[in-house]
């Protein structure tokens, strides 16, 4: 079991959460070109150590975490929302 | 073995027998006994027979690394296969039976395999059983008989009929193992304020106190302690695996005869800040000839069986040893009557215990007997390391010390790899920067108060004692070479893995220790090499001429030991073992007589039968209904999400291929939406309730993941748009009335709302109440009927249908289920889940058009690929049969010939009787779908069912195309 | 070296097994061979070992990091199948249980395919349409299958759950006779075996630093025991395809690397006479017994990206409560062992195999479940790449581009996600 601080909700299981992918991914514009979306959509870099990744607090907040997670041992370290305005939120009362 | 009761002492109540029976005899023990101390108080010498060549197998052990004392437990549903009988504890009525042996233990026919060893070398059957025919016809006659002799017990085909659950825990520290260490730990840690779970896999706490003479008094005390300090004490909880962020599964044996409503076991899932390992050490055995007879044992269990049970398994002992901690089993061996020689294969050692006959430098060589020990042969090692005999005693009970290495397992799951230490001639933990520490004998540290120092200091943070080499080194033995005759030398005693095959699969380039275990099966066993691991790698390493650091170590895997499919499955087992989703209006469609069929986790309603009426008359009938007068069908299960906010239209612009920007409020539109790739994801309609609120409603198989998607839209692509998402799909219910005389029905029970054409256009939406309940009407159709929709908060919906109901059912209304639904809209040519699937394109469903060019919006840029415009794509068609008698099939294949081979040109998605058309109709999709198809005819391939029909292929609006009836 | 068989078994029994050769060589690395293969697992070694047989191309070295079949080739729960419902896997797969069918004469060496049939259950109507489906495409491709109903299902296997207290009934189940389980270790030991008699050198604890590229050509890799050359240059890593690929510049691919997990029982007198596969809504599990007695079964992914070979307890909760959903007289029989492997899974659930933006650079990958049963049509169709340089009528689809192209080749239509697949 991954353990996941939600920054809302605090530590939980990651069965709580629902794995979103690669959190680098940037999505173009809706009428940027298929090449963009081509690399957005499917290319992935898919490191084997420290990575970024979201995991949406489904059976919780539902906030989408951004989640710094090492691939080959698990360990979780920083977690924040995606949400810049939430971030900034919490920077803020931090 | 000729195993007896002692006078007095051990850990047992003298006052309460135990009956039991083992292959059907009576046997007598007492409440404390373990089965495996009953059988041996009771002279039961031979419990099963060896995996590969069915010799005769004793007890070997006291605990959970037990290689011939595996035993079935319990009889019909209730058994139990495998069991480990040191581990079992005696109850009245237990049923034991030994395993892989026809007709008996004592007289099994496998033995052949014995006298056939020579053949049967470590991975023989690589070479050979493939035949030399080709294809597999050979190797499977052979596959047939290898199940029936491989394999251990037996397992029941019924179901387990006892009851298991899952619990969760949280704490500072979790203890495992209850020793000396252990104890002195979990003291320690409460000591320091700590909230500490203590568990221990044995059924008394105490494990090595419990071996000591007096042993159990001391640890009587140091238990106590720990209850008055409130540490929460688990017996017979096995932590039977590490996870990440050092979560542990722990599995209770809650009881083992639990009856109707108890529990049997209960997996545990622990969430420790820290975890402190007081997991001790095996010992380990020698390699030497035919080391596997009844009568042979670990030494220390010889010594747990005389302390902890009083029971001698022996009446003349020989121990033999390479190290000193056999001395103090000689010694107890002594005190219990029993006559021992003490063969030490080191020049060194301790004092002769009083009345041991001591004999230095001397090694077992090969144990005598026919089929239960008799004596063992003993000699002197050579320069060379090989054995010259020199004598051979009589003996019943050989006890065997082959050193000791620490119990890693827990660290080992966690990834760090075992590391050989030199000292103690074992493994100990890889280090690992969690919250994990271990003491005591698992750490190597052997002697008993230097366990409780290690136990205290350890769970205070500081390093504790560390492992000595002590006055009298260890020898690193292992394998005892003998020069005569070649004599099977046991490693793994339950898979038969001896020194042959270790050195066989080396010769062979087997000389990966991973590959030597998967070759030779050496540490695959139950035990999995708690205790040959040690010696094989040692082996492995003398063969290779490396040393055993070199060599290395295979990974320990979960479970410590094997734990049952029942405890993790817990209570998630029959319907329990998915959630089952229920309309709010499940309880009146069932009162209405509904068949519920399954729709993902939902119930939902099939159909309605009426008078024992036939799936297909029942559906038919309700199509009939809806078509001709009025019917309600619930459709609760779509999904609905409230989407709120000043950008909530530009946000629907987005997800969806058409406009929502402009769609008026009180009205309803029809939308799609694309994945990223630009494959169609989902429908469904939205309505407008004003200026910032709109309700999306989803397919029911999507309801979730649309959600999901959504909120990942705008917290990670869009934060800029200001909206809210609320899931209404739980709380609201939803009623699709439909038919010419809807209005009929509606209006007779909401008075005040006008449902008029001119009022109530369609796609319009409204406020309104029915039953006293607020509701939404919405003025769509999916049947193709006139309809409306009307959804209600759940608590209302039943008072709602019953209004619904009570005015339809006089003008000829009926109740419809997703088997009607699903036909109905077959005859619109709507699409549904079986052509949304995942690999269709908006242009592949005929629904191009309704792409807006006016905005860009998910998919868009991905639909415009080469192969998503490829004119052979599959698109939606409509099929009739050519002879209107044949029926469709979905699932069937078409192509344009009727010996069909590869794909062909596509396939039937959906069918149903057409009652108004009078034939079936069916949705294809078809490669280049109706511009190279349409009015053609194509063969139906349906090898799986019905065999070949002829089709042709025709527009998929089959019904009312220009949508008359549902604007009318 | 000896033949293996029934004489030379007992020849070396008489004589204490004292005759037997090693099964593979253990030679120094040439400084350059004709083709590198990169992975010593079951598909780097079929390769190598198609290479020399079909093509003559016998100047080849397989490259292992660590020892042989190490990865998913010793990890899997050793199902071979062809019930594919995308034609083109579905004529894969069945060429690959073509070859499976004959592979141990092919090697001399019992790999011990068992065609013991497998069985997937299904539990709706619409469920049954779609493996009517699934029945009619087996059949187009000239491949054997069977749509069975609940009472047929029953009569072969009359032990799992047909009560009305299952949460979802069986009402039939898809047959194909010819699917079956193999030894998954001995798949690797075969091959290796057999490519090393043809002359393939079989380079163990030889790790790849980096793959050598000139004038935009991949001409050799850079190894912990020295530069070997190569004209060509085949990778078959699995779930380390990114990290491989990489080295040769090409940073990101459509491909995630989950671990799977695999289980295994005690071993147990014969339980289960063919594999099973339970298809009920959000499940998927499939069981099988080995010859040594255990169950062997398995379920999803753990779900999120990962390179560790360890599995987590949700996953194990979840594989268990599906175990007793089709199989309740498991509920006492006891779980041995759990681990996991790392799948290299795709972004349309499908495999690659293809040439790369580097020339004579190729990349077999991207297996998802496919893996194991796939191991020597993989090593058929890849070492006729690498030996033509163009990809076979078979392999084309597979190509690497096809995702930019828009023609994915999406098994379960779950799209770009690829812990769906």
């Amino acid at each position: 079991m991954i353990r996941i601080t939600c920054p809302f909700c605090g530590e939980r299981d990651h069965s709580e959460f629902s794995y979103g992918g690669d959190a680098t991914v940037e999505y173009p514009a809706l009428d940027a070109s298929v090449g963009e979306w081509n690399e957005a959509v499917y290319k992935r870099s898919n490191p084997r150590g420290p990575h970024k990744e979201y995991w949406h607090h489904l059976n919780g907040c539902r906030s989408w975490l951004i989640v710094e997670r090492d691939t080959l041992t698990h360990e979780v370290g920083k977690v924040e929302f995606a949400h810049p305005g939430l971030r900034a939120a919490v920077e803020k009362t931090a | 073995m000729s195993g007896y009761r002692l006078d007095d002492g051990g850990l047992i109540n003298r006052d309460n027998p135990l009956t039991f029976t083992f292959d059907g005899k009576e046997y007598t023990g007492f409440e404390g006994d373990s089965l495996a101390s009953a059988l041996i108080a009771n002279g039961v010498d031979v419990v099963g027979r060896g995996f590969k060549y069915h010799r005769p197998r004793g007890v070997m052990s006291a605990g959970v690394e037990e290689g011939g004392a595996l035993l079935t437990v319990g009889g019909g549903r209730f058994r139990e296969p495998n069991t480990k009988a040191p581990v079992q504890p005696l109850f009245g009525g237990l049923v034991a039976t030994a395993q892989n042996a026809w007709p008996s233990v004592q007289m099994d026919v496998g033995r052949i395999n014995d006298v056939m060893k020579r053949f049967l070398a470590a991975g023989f059957y690589y070479k050979t059983f493939f035949g030399v025919r080709g294809g597999t016809k050979d190797w499977m006659l052979f596959e047939k008989i290898i199940r029936k002799a491989a394999g251990m017990g037996r397992a029941s085909r019924e179901p387990d009929p006892d009851s298991y659950e899952t619990a969760h825990a949280a704490c500072d520290v979790l203890v495992v193992g209850s020793g000396p260490a252990g104890l002195a730990a979990a003291k320690a840690a409460s000591d320091a304020g700590k909230d500490v779970i203590l568990a221990e896999q044995d059924f008394v706490l105490g494990g090595s106190y419990l071996s000591r003479p007096g042993g159990i008094d001391e640890a009587v005390g140091a238990i106590d302690a720990l209850r008055i300090a409130g540490v929460t004490i688990m017996p017979r909880t096995c932590v039977f695996g590490l996870y990440d962020s050092g979560v542990a599964g722990l599995i209770e044996q809650v009881s083992d005869d639990p009856g109707l409503h108890g529990v049997r076991q209960r997996t545990w899932i622990v969430r420790p800040r820290e975890i402190v390992l007081a997991t001790g050490a095996i010992e380990q055995p020698l390699a030497f000839g035919n080391n596997d007879r009844p009568g042979v044992m670990q030494a220390g269990a010889v010594r747990t069986y005389l302390n902890r049970y009083a029971v001698a398994p022996g009446k003349r002992a020989v121990v033999a040893t390479t190290n000193d901690s056999a001395y103090a089993v000689a010694a107890d061996l002594v005190a219990a009557g029993v006559g021992v020689t003490l063969i030490d294969a080191r020049e060194i050692g301790p004092d002769a215990p009083d009345g041991v006959k001591v004999m230095r430098g001397m090694v077992p060589i090969r144990t005598k007997g026919n089929y239960v020990l008799k004596g063992v042969e003993i000699g002197t090692l050579d320069d060379e390391g090989y054995a010259a005999a020199h004598d051979t005693l009589d003996c019943d009970l050989l006890a065997v010390s082959g050193g000791w290495t620490p119990a890693v397992h827990l660290t080992s799951h966690r990834g760090p790899k075992p590391v050989w230490n030199d000292t103690i001639h074992g493994f100990l933990a890889g280090t690992t920067n969690e919250a994990i520490r271990t003491c005591g004998a698992a750490a190597g540290v052997y002697d008993h108060d230097g366990c409780i120092a290690s136990g205290e200091a350890v769970a205070q943070g500081e390093a504790g004692p560390q492992p000595e080499e002590g006055a009298n080194p260890a020898m690193p033995l292992y394998e005892v070479k003998s020069r005569g005759k070649k004599l099977k030398c046991f490693i793994d005693p339950q898979h038969d893995v001896t020194t042959d095959d270790v050195r066989l699969a080396e010769r062979e380039g087997f000389v990966s220790i991973e590959h030597n275990k998967r070759y030779t099966t050496l540490g695959m066993a139950t035990d999995q090499g708690k205790v040959g691991n040690v010696i094989g790698i040692a082996i492995m390493a003398d063969a290779s001429g490396r040393t055993i650091s070199e060599t290395g170590t295979t990974t320990f895997r979960p479970p410590y030991s094997p734990i049952s499919i029942g405890a993790l499955a817990g209570r998630g087992t029959y319907m329990h073992f998915r959630p089952v989703r229920r309309t709010p209006l499940h309880d009146w469609n069932l009162a209405q007589g509904a068949v519920m069929t399954d729709a993902g986790l939902w119930k939902r309603p099939w159909y309605f039968p009426t008078d024992g009426e036939s799936m297909d008359d029942a559906y038919i009938r309700e199509m009939k209904a809806v078509r001709s007068t009025v019917g309600l069908c619930d459709v609760s299960t779509l999904g609905k999400i409230m989407v709120q906010g000043p950008d909530a239209g530009e946000f629907l612009n987005r997800v969806y291929v058409n406009g929502f920007g402009k769609l008026a409020i009180g009205k309803a539109r029809y939308g799609v939406m694309l994945r990223d790739d630009g494959i169609v994801y989902d429908d469904g309609t939205v309505w407008r309730m004003s200026e910032t609120d709109f309700l999306m409603t989803t397919t029911t198989a999507n309801a979730a993941g649309v959600m999901a998607k959504l909120e990942e839209f705008l917290q990670t692509r869009w934060p800029d748009l200001k909206v809210q998402l609320t899931s209404v799909s739980d709380q609201w219910a939803g009623i699709a009335v439909a038919g010419p005389k809807c209005r009929e029905v509606l209006q007779a029970v909401t008075t005040e709302c006008d449902l008029s054409d001119e009022a109530f256009p369609f796609m319009g939406i409204r406020e309104a109440r029915i039953a006293e309940a607020d509701v939404w009407i919405a003025r769509i159709s999916f049947s193709g009927e006139r309809a409306f929709e009307v959804y209600v908060r759940g608590g209302s919906a039943n008072a709602v249908m019953d209004a619904l109901w009570d005015t339809a059912r006089p003008i000829g209304g009926v109740l419809y289920g997703t088997e009607a639904l699903g036909a109905l809209r077959i005859e619109k040519g709507h699409v549904a889940g079986s052509e949304l699937d995942g690999r269709t394109s908006l242009d592949d469903l005929g629904l191009g058009g309704m792409a807006s060019s006016k905005k860009a919006f998910i998919g868009k840029a991905m639909s415009e690929r080469e192969g998503m415009r490829d004119p052979d794509r599959l698109q939606l068609v409509g099929i009739a049969p050519v002879d209107s008698d044949k029926r469709l099939r979905a699932g069937a294949l078409l192509d344009s010939r009727s010996d069909m081979v590869d794909q062909g040109e596509g396939f039937i998605t959906a069918v149903t009787d057409s009652p108004d058309l009078g034939h079936w109709i069916g949705l294809a999709l078809v490669k280049g779908g109706l511009k190279r198809w349409e009015g053609k005819e194509m063969i139906s391939f349906d090898p799986a069912r019905d065999g070949n029909t002829a089709v042709r292929v025709m527009s998929p609006h089959f019904f009312d195309p220009k949508g008359e009836r549902m604007h009318g | 070296m000896s033949k293996y068989s029934v004489w030379s078994v007992l020849r070396e029994g008489l004589r204490g097994q004292t005759g037997w050769d090693r099964a593979w060589r253990d030679p120094e690395p040439k400084p350059e061979y004709d083709v590198v293969i990169v992975g010593g697992g079951g598909h780097g070694l079929a390769t190598a070992y198609y290479l020399a047989k079909n093509h003559g191309i016998t100047n080849v070295a397989v490259v292992e990091k660590g020892w042989l079949g190490g990865g998913n080739t010793g990890r899997n729960t050793t199902i071979v199948r062809s019930n594919y419902v995308q034609p083109v896997s579905a004529q894969f797969y069945e060429h690959s249980v073509q070859l499976w069918e004959n592979l141990s004469h092919d090697l001399n060496y019992n790999v011990m395919f068992s065609q013991r049939g497998q069985l997937g259950l299904f539990h709706t109507p619409a469920a049954r349409d779609a493996q009517a489906k699934r029945v009619n495409t087996m059949l187009a491709c000239g491949i054997d299958a069977e749509l069975l109903d609940r009472e047929q299902v029953q009569a072969m296997v009359p032990h799992l759950d047909y009560s009305i207290n299952a949460r979802f009934p069986i009402i039939g189940a898809i047959l194909q006779k010819r699917a079956g389980t193999a030894r998954h270790d001995a798949v690797a030991w075969g091959f290796a075996r057999a490519a090393d008699k043809l002359g393939v050198d079989i380079l163990q604890q030889t790790e790849v630093k980096s793959i050598l590229r000139e004038g935009g050509k991949a001409v050799g890799v850079e190894t912990s025991r020295g530069t070997i050359r190569a004209k060509k240059v085949g990778v078959a890593v699995a779930g380390s395809t990114g990290h491989v690929m990489a080295m040769a510049g090409i940073e990101r691919l459509p491909i995630e690397s989950h671990k799977l997990q695999a289980f295994v029982s005690e071993p147990l007198k014969p339980l289960l006479d063919y594999v099973v596969s339970y298809g009920a809504p959000g499940s998927h599990f499939y069981i099988s017994q080995s010859d040594k007695g255990g169950m062997v079964f398995g379920g999803d992914l753990d779900f999120y990206n990962s390179y560790a070979q360890r599995g987590n307890l949700p996953i194990v909760q979840d594989v268990a409560e599906c175990a007793m959903a089709i199989m309740p007289c498991l509920g006492r029989v006891k779980l041995l062992r759990h681990w996991a492997g790392i799948m290299d899974m795709s972004m349309d659930g499908t495999h690659i195999m293809s040439k790369t933006p580097v020339d004579h650079l190729y990349m077999n990958a991207g297996w998802c479940y496919g893996g194991f049963k796939a191991t020597p049509a993989s090593g058929w169709h890849f070492a006729d790449l690498i030996a033509n340089d163009r990809p076979d009528d078979l392999t084309a689809a597979f190509s690497l581009d096809r995702f930019e192209r828009g023609y994915t080749i999406d098994e379960k239509g779950m799209g770009p996600t690829p812990k769906l697949h």
